[in-house]
């Protein structure tokens, strides 16, 4: 199962956190403090696995930014890496061709998107047109009630 | 600023410009503080906030609480918003009590009937997000609101398939938090025919849920093991254009893949059918087979996904452990990985290859790889890469290659990298002791590996080599050659230094007729490094010196010179100055018959397993390979949970692999067969506290702890007296502890050391003959109804009827806890000591709380289920009594630690109080307990409360924990 997801840039502003296990948040700040030095200060050929405390961390990095997630001893480590990236293909997709900027500002989409992908620390979808189609349905329901509102607005309904 | 989908908050993004602009820390303070004013006059003052308004400053506070900001407000608006008409107010409502939620525990009893209100929707995008709102927050509560209805949801044949994976997915984490979610009966099976689900998604799903669902209940999830190998089957045998979008980079569906392998990981071979069992070798055959195909794609995610796939059947192949040809092919497969241009896949090739070379089909295939194993070692650049080759070489070697080995590793630990060191200088002296056959070879390795990295070799290690040197009497005055020449170094380590000294004072004599280390030669050599030393290194030469005294009467003046000087006649250390006034007397008053008697050299110490395993399995929970070939295969089913064996194994540090290593009989003991070993729990543990150290034995210690007992040979008596006493046979010592000295007389010592994992217990029984004659007829006969051998499942492997003289058994006790129980089993051990018969009975370490699995909580879940319990009678246990000993916190501490359940800190108010929680496993059932101990420092009285599901557990744990207080 997979514990927490983070996402943080190269100068260390983390831009997303995704819990699956309860901490206090003063645990999480220190945890993500601790993780994001470590993982800054490895050099780019080095290995995408490093053990921490009793979990597999597991990262991989994007442009600009650093996606990392803690596994659990008896998870696939070269799995989660292609976790990693196809979380970054349906942002890449929704986005078209995504930037940190994209995630700063729709911070809200990256999440939902997120929650199509993985439910409870677990890969809940890994079609990538089956989530795409999920978070269009969302998009939809928005859309309609824009539309809706905008037609109250002017008096037409 | 970027275009934003959906509809925009164009005020949220204006802000999130702001704060990007920000040049300092302080300037975004200020403008996060005065929009934070703003929002919270808005949602103060303003009435009239349309649902949108709500939602922007809702998201707002969430970006705020992202930066990493405390945000204690908004929430009753967030709330709001899940009740909401629109469904973007909606899904920001539940994002925003996804992120910021277990710290509001009063919120969750108010959206529980907004997620029932969706989960019941007829839009399957509504119900989805109260599914993901439950997982996400995954609490007791939410378990107990919604524990009947999702199962429904799953099973039920109008759920959509998006639906159901969301089930799937959300009854697994409600699961993990509150284990009775889950419905028996005819559920058991429609769950498990999810794997032959036609939707892709909800078979992926569904396999993780099943996953922890075996783990719980192995026997009745059985039926899922030839589903998942036909599942199984149909993917790796599937076109990559079968599969569609489940292909990933031209691997058929891969994460499903990972998911089935790695659920079967939790049986054995299916045995009993030799169908299913044939069809899985075929499946694992055909991914080996397309590990060797070219590429199908150049990218890394293709070959990531094929590869993870890979690996996780060559874990299955270790863990049944059963198929010579297929072991040997992994072990090829791996071998080729090792020299891979991918720093993962080598990486993760040197993991993988430890567990192969455990396996005796595949050891000798391993070996094989040495030497590239060893370039890895020397030569990769990424740290964490060179650890695994160093867990593999230490995983691999064996009597045949250990020479190499431990050379190549003492090569490499001149150069190695500080964060490795420590653990490398455990590793060679471990295997520099196991396989030694010249032990001439073993002190070199030592005393090398001192030289080399003397600040990493921990006192377990040098302690170890004095016993080994001690022990063997061929190896005695090589040692003391060694260790003089290798002091003649200008700088020599300390712990050279230490080594050195211990090794003169004994066996100094040995080199003495050589006029290059004469005896004055010997004692200046040393005392030249005196200065250096730190007061234990000191104290510790003092010794050597009276020694010297016993040992070479001719330098007597020169060493009483030393005792007499002012720098340790009058030293401000206690202990110092207490060792060189009492051996200046001894050298002065003492005859040298005394002299002789009091500081004869020391006795052998017994033979035992090295406790430098203890610590390195310490450090590396979980992850030190057994280094010994599996002899004997787990029993069906096997429980995978590594988050238990990391909790066993902190719980009990003591070393369990001594269960593991063939007794050994001691070689003229004499009259010193006690076990060392056990005396480990007085050494390190608390300084016992109840043994007030008489004035007369306290002259001869350095510190309790360090097993310095060079002064003289009385002390081993005293240490032994001490013992004696408190251990006068207390059973209800064994509550709290796993390991120690069970019983002991002048004829025999019964020492125990036991382990517990689930509801499996394995204990091994050590018997010592401490007489120089054999006990004959020597028979432990276990003391357990048939009645309650029903409830407590126990069966001890037969003994040799003869104990020699000196000698010492072991014998292995399995237990298993069926249901609850409460009494405790015993054995009567009967013998012939010298024609007269004995029989001594002692009860076993075999209490329920054995059992428990500690369990992790917050205060806040710990509380509820606190009040839960306490509503009827039935579940409570209470008991108010005196304390029997002064009260110390720390002492009860690491009682209640050893009691078994999980001590959780900081969550009562008082902060003297102790709260715990822990489950106690059982066949046929699991029982949650909750414990609370309040000590009353005024009144010297304790009370304790036991909160469980069941009366007779909670009355048991009272009893047993409240008699240790």
């Amino acid at each position: 199962m997979m514990q927490f997801m983070l996402l943080f840039s190269r100068q260390g502003k983390l831009r997303l956190q995704k819990w699956y296990v309860a901490h206090p948040d003063k645990l999480k700040k220190k945890i993500t403090r601790e993780l994001i030095t470590t993982i800054l200060a490895r050099k780019p050929k080095m290995c995408s696995f490093l053990e921490w405390r009793d979990l597999k961390i597991v990262y991989k990095r994007y442009a600009s930014l650093y996606f990392c997630c803690a596994i659990e001893q008896c998870d696939n480590e070269l799995l989660t890496l292609e976790i990693i990236h196809r979380y970054v293909e349906l942002l890449d997709k929704y986005f078209g061709s995504v930037c940190e900027l994209d995630i700063i500002f729709n911070f809200e989409k990256a999440y939902f998107i997120l929650d199509e992908l993985m439910l409870g620390g677990e890969v809940q979808e890994t079609s990538k047109k089956n989530v795409l189609k999920a978070i269009a349905a969302q998009d939809l329901l928005q859309e309609d009630e824009a539309v809706e509102g905008a037609l109250r607005d002017i008096g037409l309904l | 600023m970027p275009a934003v989908r959906g509809d925009g908050m164009r005020g949220l993004a204006v802000f999130i410009s702001d704060i990007r602009n920000c040049k300092s820390k302080e300037a975004e303070i200020k403008r996060i503080n005065k929009e934070l004013a703003n929002i919270r006059s808005k949602f103060k003052g303003d009435k009239t906030l349309d649902g949108y308004q709500k939602k922007k400053y809702v998201c707002k506070l969430l970006f705020i609480f992202l930066l990493g900001h405390d945000i204690d407000f908004g929430h009753m608006e967030a709330v709001n918003l899940l009740s909401s008409n629109k469904y973007s107010e909606k899904q920001i409502g539940y994002l925003f009590i996804s992120v910021l939620v277990n710290t509001n525990s009063e919120l969750i009893k108010l959206i529980i009937q907004s997620i029932k209100n969706d989960l019941g929707s007829r839009n399957p995008i509504h119900v989805n997000l109260a599914l993901q709102c439950i997982a996400n927050i995954g609490s007791r509560e939410m378990a107990e609101a919604f524990g009947s209805e999702i199962p429904r949801l799953l099973v039920s044949g109008d759920t959509m398939d998006v639906v159901k994976q969301s089930a799937a997915l959300c009854l697994l984490r409600l699961f993990r938090t509150s284990q009775d979610i889950i419905p028996g009966g005819e559920w058991t099976s429609r769950i498990i025919h999810l794997l032959n689900d036609q939707h892709m998604g909800v078979v992926t799903a569904a396999t993780s849920l099943i996953d922890a669902l075996v783990k719980k209940n192995p026997e009745e999830y059985k039926g899922c093991v030839s589903l998942a190998v036909s599942r199984l089957s149909r993917i790796v045998t599937a076109s990559y254009t079968d599969l569609q979008d489940y292909t990933y980079y031209f691997v058929p569906a891969p994460w499903l893949s990972v998911k089935l392998l790695r659920l079967l990981q939790n049986y054995t071979p299916p045995a009993e059918d030799p169908g299913v069992r044939g069809r899985l070798n075929e499946c694992l055959e055909t991914i080996l087979n397309k590990a060797q195909e070219p590429p199908k794609s150049k990218k890394v995610q293709h070959s990531n996904a094929k590869n993870a796939v890979l690996f996780e059947a060559i874990s299955l192949i270790i863990h049944n452990d059963s198929e010579a040809n297929l072991l040997v092919r992994a072990c090829n497969q791996l071998g080729q990985f090792l020299s891979n241009r991918e720093t993962n896949l080598r990486y993760l090739a040197l993991e993988s290859m430890c567990h192969l070379a455990t396996s005796e089909f595949s050891h000798e295939a391993v070996k094989k790889h040495q030497e590239v194993v060893i370039l890895s070692m020397k030569m990769e650049k990424d740290v964490s890469v060179r650890q695994q080759a160093v867990d593999l070489l230490y995983a691999m070697c064996d009597k045949s290659n250990a020479e190499e080995i431990v050379q190549e590793m003492l090569n490499y630990l001149e150069t190695a990298d500080y964060s490795i060191r420590e653990e490398m200088v455990l590793k060679v002296a471990i295997l520099a002791e196991k396989y030694a056959t010249d032990y001439t070879w073993y002190v070199d390795v030592i005393l090398n590996l001192i030289r080399i990295a003397g600040d990493y070799v921990s006192e377990e290690v040098w302690y170890r080599v004095i016993q080994i040197v001690i022990n063997r009497d061929e190896v005695q005055g090589y040692a003391a050659k060694t260790v003089f020449e290798a002091l003649q170094a200008p700088a020599c380590h300390e712990n050279m230094v230490k080594v050195g000294g211990y090794i003169l004072g004994e066996f100094g004599n040995l080199i003495a007729g050589d006029q290059r280390s004469s005896p004055l030669v010997q004692f200046q050599l040393l005392h030249s490094k005196y200065h250096l030393c730190s007061p234990m290194t000191r104290a510790l030469l003092l010794s050597t010196y009276i020694k010297f005294i016993n040992l070479f009467p001719e330098i007597r003046t020169q060493v009483q010179e030393v005792f007499k000087q002012h720098s340790n006649l009058r030293s401000a250390d206690a202990e110092l100055q207490q060792r060189a006034s009492e051996y200046l007397q001894l050298s002065i008053i003492a005859s040298s018959d005394v002299l002789a008697t009091v500081l004869e050299e020391m006795p052998a110490f017994p033979e035992r397993e090295s406790s430098i395993l203890a610590v390195l399995k310490k450090k590396k929970p979980g992850r030190v390979p057994e280094n010994e070939i599996k002899d004997n295969k787990s029993p069906t089913p096997v429980n995978n949970n590594h988050a238990n064996e990391v909790n066993n194994t902190s719980s009990n540090s003591a070393d369990l692999l001594g269960l593991s290593t063939p007794p050994t009989s001691i070689p003229n003991s004499g009259n010193t067969g006690v076990l060392l070993d056990v005396f480990g729990d007085i050494y390190s543990g608390k300084p016992a506290n109840n043994s007030t150290s008489s004035a007369s034995n306290r002259n001869w210690f350095v510190d309790p702890k360090n097993r310095d007992n060079l002064g003289v040979n009385n002390t081993g008596e005293t240490i032994r007296k001490r013992i004696r006493e408190k251990n006068h046979y207390e059973d209800s010592l064994f509550v709290c502890k796993n390991n120690g000295v069970l019983f002991e007389n002048d004829l025999i010592q019964i020492g125990v050391k036991s382990e517990f994992r689930q509801n499996l217990g394995r204990l091994g029984l050590f018997y010592g003959n401490k007489t120089s004659a054999a006990l004959q007829n020597f028979f432990p006969t276990l003391q357990w109804s048939e009645e309650n051998n029903v409830k407590l499942s126990i069966q001890m492997k037969p003994v040799e009827p003869v104990l020699e003289a000196g000698a010492q058994i072991q014998q292995m006790i399995n237990a298993e806890c069926v249901d609850d129980y409460t009494d405790t089993p015993s054995i009567a051990v009967s013998f012939v000591c010298n024609k007269v018969p004995h029989k001594i009975n002692i009860k076993l370490p075999l209490t329920i709380n054995k059992f428990f699995e500690p369990t992790e909580m917050n205060g806040e879940s710990f509380f509820a289920r606190w009040k839960n319990l306490g509503n009827t009678n039935q579940q409570r246990s209470q008991k108010i009594f005196k304390a029997t000993a002064p009260m110390d916190l720390q002492a009860a501490k690491t009682k209640i630690v050893g009691f078994g359940m999980q001590l959780l800190e900081g969550i009562d108010p008082n902060p003297d109080n102790f709260v715990c929680a822990g489950i106690i496993h059982m066949r046929s059932q699991q029982v949650g307990c909750l414990l609370r101990l309040e000590p009353n420092k005024n009144a010297q009285m304790y009370r304790l409360t036991v909160r469980s599901s069941k009366e007779s557990v909670s009355v048991e744990l009272c009893d047993l924990l409240a008699d240790q207080f």
